[in-house]
């Protein structure tokens, strides 16, 4: 069954053997770096992705369990609200949109290329399973250690944050270890 | 809060109330506006760094290609000296997050453990999302529940977790022996460093 699931004969998988980014990463990088003077600026807040999903799940939460969500400490702290937050999310998503049509990169695809040489074509199931816990695991850890690959990886770091650059690092260290189990 | 646009209206919306409404609290319009704007540009920044790209994310997580570091990199470069110079001006408030050493590191490596099996992290599984790759809503539903799940458990992490090694809102400068316009230089220099050497060693 395992077997099945991770075949790991034959699995050799190629990351490069697909097309990179359409600009140089250098030029995008500067380009966010340029963008997050923009959001300290005029929004008076660092680029972040995580409270978005956070603040989704509370208004959810109020919504099928009114009293509970009420009187949990983080929600207490943060209660749920459409804010800045949250448009910059949904925003990304028109945003990224874009970018892929004027490309020429739109995928349209349930499952990723490089997914369905090493699980098959078959494996929707899998990788929705697989995709719900990374997710549940990302916004879990992005809460306890207080940012994402955004919040802490670029905007904590670049205001020198001692606890961004520990998380950044631990982001690297924890998928590395099991992005090398599945795909190496 | 001087050096604000709208101080007042930041003020109010950083209060936490008691209380909350009968349907979802909404930020004035110029904020939603503001994020819309910006989280168009990152969306689109995203996407054209190959950041959307399952195979550039688990590339970088194999150390194969390192669009990712470099992505990160150049925009901390740019970033730390634009914001540090205009901090110094009076320009923008700093958002340093608390370090808290336990909760970094176990936070940290969770969020690593999920961003392999997801292949997208929480700002690029929207870009992922926006070019066509469906199976971003998976990672988005799990975002929800994770969110959730830590609701639940927050009263008790922040008594038990969060207060070993706290050390409040510290920056590098706090740590090392230079001030904080040559910890930037330093950091800089060093990242330049590490991306010279990525650009001799590694393919992509």
């Amino acid at each position: 069954m395992f077997a099945d699931c991770f075949p790991l004969a034959a699995s050799s998988v190629d990351p490069l053997q697909y097309p990179g980014p359409a600009w140089s990463p250098y030029l995008v990088g500067a380009l966010i770096g340029g963008l997050s003077m923009l959001t300290f600026y005029f929004s008076n807040k660092p680029l972040g992705a995580s409270t978005a999903y956070a603040r989704v799940a509370g208004i959810l939460g109020l919504a099928v369990a009114r009293r509970h969500t009420e009187r949990l400490k983080y929600y207490r702290d943060k209660p749920p609200k459409v804010g800045w937050e949250l448009m910059l999310v949904v925003a990304a998503v028109a945003g990224s949109f874009l970018a892929a049509w004027s490309g020429g990169e739109l995928t349209g695809r349930w499952l990723p290329e490089m997914w369905q040489q090493r699980f098959g074509s078959d494996s929707h199931v899998l990788r929705g399973v697989v995709a719900f816990a990374g997710g549940t695991l990302m916004a879990f850890g992005a809460r306890m250690a207080g940012g994402c690959t955004s919040g802490h990886g670029i905007s904590g770091t670049l205001q020198l944050g001692v606890g961004s650059w520990l998380s950044a690092l631990c982001f690297f260290i924890g998928g590395i270890a099991v992005a090398m189990l599945l795909y190496a | 809060m001087t050096t604000l646009n709208d101080p007042a209206a930041t003020a109010a919306n950083e209060e936490n109330q008691p209380e909350t409404p009968e349907t979802p609290e909404v930020a004035s319009s110029k904020k939603l506006v503001l994020g819309i704007v910006f989280g168009l540009i990152f969306g689109f920044l995203l996407q054209k760094g190959g950041v959307a790209k399952f195979h550039v994310l688990i590339g970088q997580l194999l150390l194969v290609d390192f669009t990712v570091l470099k992505i990160m990199m150049s925009a901390v470069v740019v970033g730390s000296i634009g914001i540090h110079f205009m901090h110094r001006a009076g320009l923008v408030e700093l958002h340093v997050k608390p370090t808290r050493y336990a909760s970094n590191i176990i936070g940290g490596l969770l969020f690593g453990f999920g961003f392999a099996l997801a292949a997208y992290c929480p700002g690029t599984g929207a870009a992922a999302l926006g070019q066509g790759n469906f199976d971003a809503i998976g990672m988005m539903t799990g975002m929800f529940a994770g969110s959730y799940l830590f609701a639940e458990l927050s009263g008790w992490l922040s008594r038990r977790v969060d207060p070993i090694g706290e050390r409040g809102k510290i920056r590098l400068p706090d740590l090392l022996p230079l001030s904080p316009t040559a910890t930037v230089f330093a950091t800089v220099l060093l990242i330049c460093a590490v991306l010279a050497a990525v650009e001799v060693y590694a393919v992509r």
